[in-house]
């Protein structure tokens, strides 16, 4: 049934309880950081973030974790979005990751992203004493997920304890902190991917162009297309790229985020090819798929 | 099902679906029932139905629903819910899971609740933002103790709307019989609990029985089925024929031209030239603006967020709630309230919690605790605490009035939490009733004479001074070395000491926890009197426990207050043992002795710490005069 008249579409009740989300943030913290990765679920938030501030300016910086190994693409949006939009916008990068050269080739996905992700993000926060850190994350992602907080506390080491999980009720959020304590907050917690994608649709929210389909140059590795973003790539013996016109579903590290093969070149397109698809958003995230509950054991240690 | 149609070809005017995305309704349910009800499966097999079940996932799920109860889709359905590692391992839900499914009609959001008593602090979590529950349960078992206990909560909460899903109903030959008389004892059960709609629908989760059709197995029913019926009842309590509420969030203050008040509308309509008022100080202005990133509007209606501007500069802070003249909150400091307390330490009449409201936090007290009702029968009974998941009737003191409603009727603004002040825990949610006239009567007198003046005449200044520490520390020695020398310099103070109250004003108490908090209460409402009429108090408690501490220092409120700890280890004080209580204590003569079988909780902040193994009383008392005075 259609929304009646004076009650909220789902996509208009969403934002308003996002909004409220953020609000509540800047009220009741003192050091505030937004989370900003750049994708698509980042641009929603950082819509969202500015929608519930206007006219005023978001209220605090947004951080993005540079590993170094992002999509070319990505770097460029971000600096052009802090631009035209004015926030401000922190990039951190794990000094001595990059010193010792890091790198998802020699060290493996799951040291690099703990080296350049985790340990990094744990860097930024403790350096810049956030007390409070927004992300992106969304339940319907992962089943650990569907079980966090909104307001969702963090002890001084950044670990989450998902048996000692305040309780939440209505939209009464504890905000409050003991020193060195801080909260992860998910405003777009309630919202799913196909949420996501129609209000980028409907409010035109600008995303990178990786998403969209167009010719470019890959590699496959079994059954997993690689773009080979830069030089730095290492070629398997024999292996060469071929253009192919592929779009990128997730965005991350390039040697780590499998592309697939589609003809969907604009947002209509890619909201039909969804609907379509017969496969979730993170499987062409590698960290998921370690083992059962690996997403949890992550957060335990303070992964986003 | 109507499973969210899938866009068949590049024909499909995409517009048009997009609106149709777009414009759908949103239904936040909820499932609860007991343990082995089936609400996981029934969720899966509701996501299964909906096609949001992925390759991936699906293949993932086959694996591990190997060696486990499966239906013909060989699936166990609850696999895809229960989502925490440890959850997985005991094979049961603990925490809230939120599920989102979609169909062409409807959006839903479903929060998954455990059924265990120790969990229904969860399932309260889950109600409060549910429009709807499925009461789930087993045709072989008819109503259980939890149907009830969760009925009850649901209704505490608030949720008006209760399909009681009667499932597994192939396990009993889909009888009619059977399903007829759980349903008929329910709406007995839950006729005063005041639910708006009620349906029970005979299904099986697993088979999927009247989940989407008619079932074949169920000839004699002709009720709706399940998701049809989620997708079409009306739930939508009309949040905008309400007087407005707009609890202030956030001022807006980009720049000097510019000052805004942003929030949500809770209840009600705000329009463009309404007058309204500030609930606190009834201080009246007129909206000018409505603003958003997409424009300005002319109205915002229930659940929009936006910012308001006002014709006039008002003080109007974080915490302040608008409305319209003739149609404001109740303002008051007292009100009574059904609260469910959610954390292992109990509720205890006379504690100082943070009050969370809408925006608005403030210092409150539980005054006291009417009855305890038994989420189990329903029944009440007199209780001078509750524990975790017990659910009571209270009525609480905040510091300061603050501007709510009757949850009945008002919704958002008449639910808070209760935060511990030390640790920040979030101990428990209430709902208010109604608030109490008489607080508002009780003003306080503001004598010419006062405190200070009285202070002034004694040439001294009033001053609440309490003594922590275990028995046999020297509080008492120290406090009556320090009094007689104040004597001595023509000063007026009074030692309150543990033996000269408990023999007296306190006498009808003992040594539980309960009677500790009224204990430690009432000697700071005295002390604090004392301190009124200018005197210099000693307080001589052993005090064992923060909260208690953190209350007497409530109470002294702007009396200048110092807390000394008269840190002496225990086998000292045991080695002195002046009156012989810890041989006693030792004996197993008196109970709940601190340090014995009872703990002492050190200060975390005393102002003062003297080391009673490390000096002599007249030293410690020498040390002390030196701080204070």
């Amino acid at each position: 049934m259609t929304a009646p008249h004076n009650a909220l579409t789902h996509l208009k009740a969403l934002e308003s309880e996002s909004i409220e989300i953020f609000r509540e943030v800047a009220a009741s913290f003192e050091r505030p950081v937004m989370m900003y990765s750049i994708g698509k679920d980042s641009s929603v938030l950082l819509h969202l973030a500015r929608k519930a501030f206007f006219p005023s300016r978001i209220p605090f910086p947004l951080l993005h974790i540079d590993t170094t190994w992002k999509f070319k693409e990505m770097i460029a949006f971000r600096n052009r979005m802090a631009e035209e939009h004015g926030f401000e916008l922190l990039v951190h990068t794990n000094p001595e990751g990059l010193a010792a050269g890091v790198n998802p080739f020699d060290h493996g996905s799951a040291r690099f992203t703990d080296i350049m992700k985790t340990q990094a993000l744990r860097q930024a926060l403790n350096a810049g004493k956030y007390d409070a850190a927004i992300g992106g994350a969304r339940r319907d992602e992962e089943k650990s997920r569907a079980k966090e907080r909104i307001f969702s506390h963090r002890n001084a080491q950044h670990a989450w304890d998902p048996k000692n999980q305040r309780p939440e009720l209505w939209r009464i959020f504890n905000t409050r902190l003991a020193p060195g304590e801080s909260m992860r907050v998910f405003p777009i917690s309630n919202w799913t991917e196909l949420d996501i994608w129609t209000y980028i649709y409907s409010e035109q929210i600008e995303i990178p162009p990786l998403y969209f389909a167009r010719s470019r140059p890959v590699v496959d590795r079994s059954n997993t297309l690689i773009m080979i973003d830069d030089d730095r790539f290492r070629f398997e013996p024999g292996e060469q790229p071929r253009d192919e016109v592929v779009r990128f579903r997730t965005l991350g590290d390039y040697p780590l985020t499998g592309a697939i093969r589609s003809d969907a070149g604009d947002l209509p397109s890619i909201i039909m090819e969804m609907q379509a698809s017969r496969t979730s958003e993170r499987e062409g995230r590698l960290i998921d798929s370690d083992s059962v509950g690996s997403m949890e054991k992550k957060k335990q240690e303070g992964y986003f | 099902m109507s499973a969210t149609s899938p866009l068949a070809t590049a024909d499909t005017d995409l517009e048009l679906w997009l609106k149709q995305q777009t414009d759908k309704s949103l239904l936040r349910f909820l499932t609860c029932g007991s343990v082995d009800d089936g609400k996981s499966t029934l969720i899966g097999r509701l996501l299964y139905d909906s096609q949001l079940i992925l390759d991936d996932q699906l293949a993932s799920l086959r694996k591990e629903s190997r060696n486990r109860m499966v239906g013909d889709e060989g699936i166990d359905f609850s696999l895809l819910v229960d989502g925490l590692a440890a959850e997985r391992e005991q094979g049961i839900t603990i925490d809230v899971a939120y599920r989102f499914f979609s169909t062409d009609k409807r959006k839903f959001i479903v929060a998954d609740t455990p059924g265990h008593e120790q969990y229904t602090r969860n399932m309260a979590t889950g109600a409060s933002n549910a429009d709807l529950a499925l009461v789930l349960v087993d045709a072989r078992k008819g109503l259980l103790t939890q149907t009830r206990r969760h009925s009850f909560i649901l209704s505490l909460i608030g949720v008006k709307h209760v399909v009681l899903v009667i499932n597994k109903i192939d396990l009993v030959d889909y009888s009619q019989q059977v399903f007829d008389n759980i349903e008929a004892a329910y709406r007995t059960f839950a006729e005063p609990l005041g639910f708006k709609t009620l349906e029970a629908i005979p299904v099986s989760a697993l088979r999927g029985d009247n989940m989407l059709r008619p079932s074949d197995n169920t000839p004699w029913y002709a009720g709706p089925q399940l998701v049809p019926y989620l997708e079409t009842i009306a739930v939508g309590e009309d949040r905008t024929l309400a007087p407005l509420r707009f609890p202030v969030q956030w001022v807006n203050r980009p720049n000097l031209d510019f000052r805004g008040f942003s929030g949500t509308l809770t209840a009600g309509i705000a329009t463009i030239g309404d007058e309204v008022l500030v609930a606190a100080s009834r201080k009246p202005a007129k909206i000018t603006r409505i603003v958003t990133m997409d424009g300005d509007q002319n109205r915002a209606i229930a659940g929009e967020a936006v910012t308001l501007v006002l014709d006039r500069e008002v003080d109007i802070s974080r915490g302040d709630v608008l409305t319209h003249p003739g149609a404001t909150p109740e303002f008051s400091n007292q009100f009574q309230a059904r609260i469910i307390w959610m954390h292992e330490d109990p509720a205890f009449h006379g504690r100082s919690y943070l009050l969370k409201i809408g925006s608005q936090v403030v210092p409150a007290t539980i005054t006291s605790i009417k009855f305890r009702t038994n989420v189990n029968t329903l029944e009440h009974t007199a209780a001078t605490k509750l524990d975790l998941n017990e659910v009571g009737t209270v009525t609480i003191a905040t510091d300061k009035p603050i501007a709510f409603d009757s949850y009945i009727t008002g919704g958002q603004t008449g639910a808070f939490i209760l935060i511990d002040r030390m640790s920040n825990a979030t101990l428990g949610a209430g709902v208010i009733d109604f608030g109490l006239r008489r607080a508002q009567n009780l003003s306080y007198q503001n004598f010419d004479v006062n405190r200070q003046v009285r202070a002034i005449a004694k040439g001294q200044e009033a001053h609440i001074v309490w003594f922590t520490g275990l028995s046999g520390s020297g509080k008492s020695t120290v406090a009556n070395l320090i009094e007689k020398r104040l004597t001595a310099e023509g000063k007026h103070a009074y030692i309150l000491d543990g033996d000269n109250v408990r023999h007296g004003l306190n006498k009808d108490l003992g040594f539980t926890d309960a009677d500790r908090v009224e204990n430690i209460r009432r000697v700071g409402e005295v002390a604090r009197l004392m301190a009124d009429a200018g005197l210099v108090v000693f307080v001589s408690f052993i005090s064992p426990f923060r909260n208690e501490r953190n209350i007497a220092r409530q109470i002294a409120g702007d009396v200048k207050f110092t807390e000394v700890y008269v840190d002496t280890p225990l086998e000292i004080c045991e080695a002195r043992d002046p009156k012989g209580l810890y041989a006693r204590a030792r004996r197993g003569e008196i109970k709940n002795f601190t340090g014995i079988d009872s703990p002492f909780e050190a200060p975390e902040h005393a102002e003062i710490i003297l080391h009673g193994a490390e000096y002599e009383p007249a030293e410690l008392a020498d040390q002390l005069y030196a701080r204070l005075f």
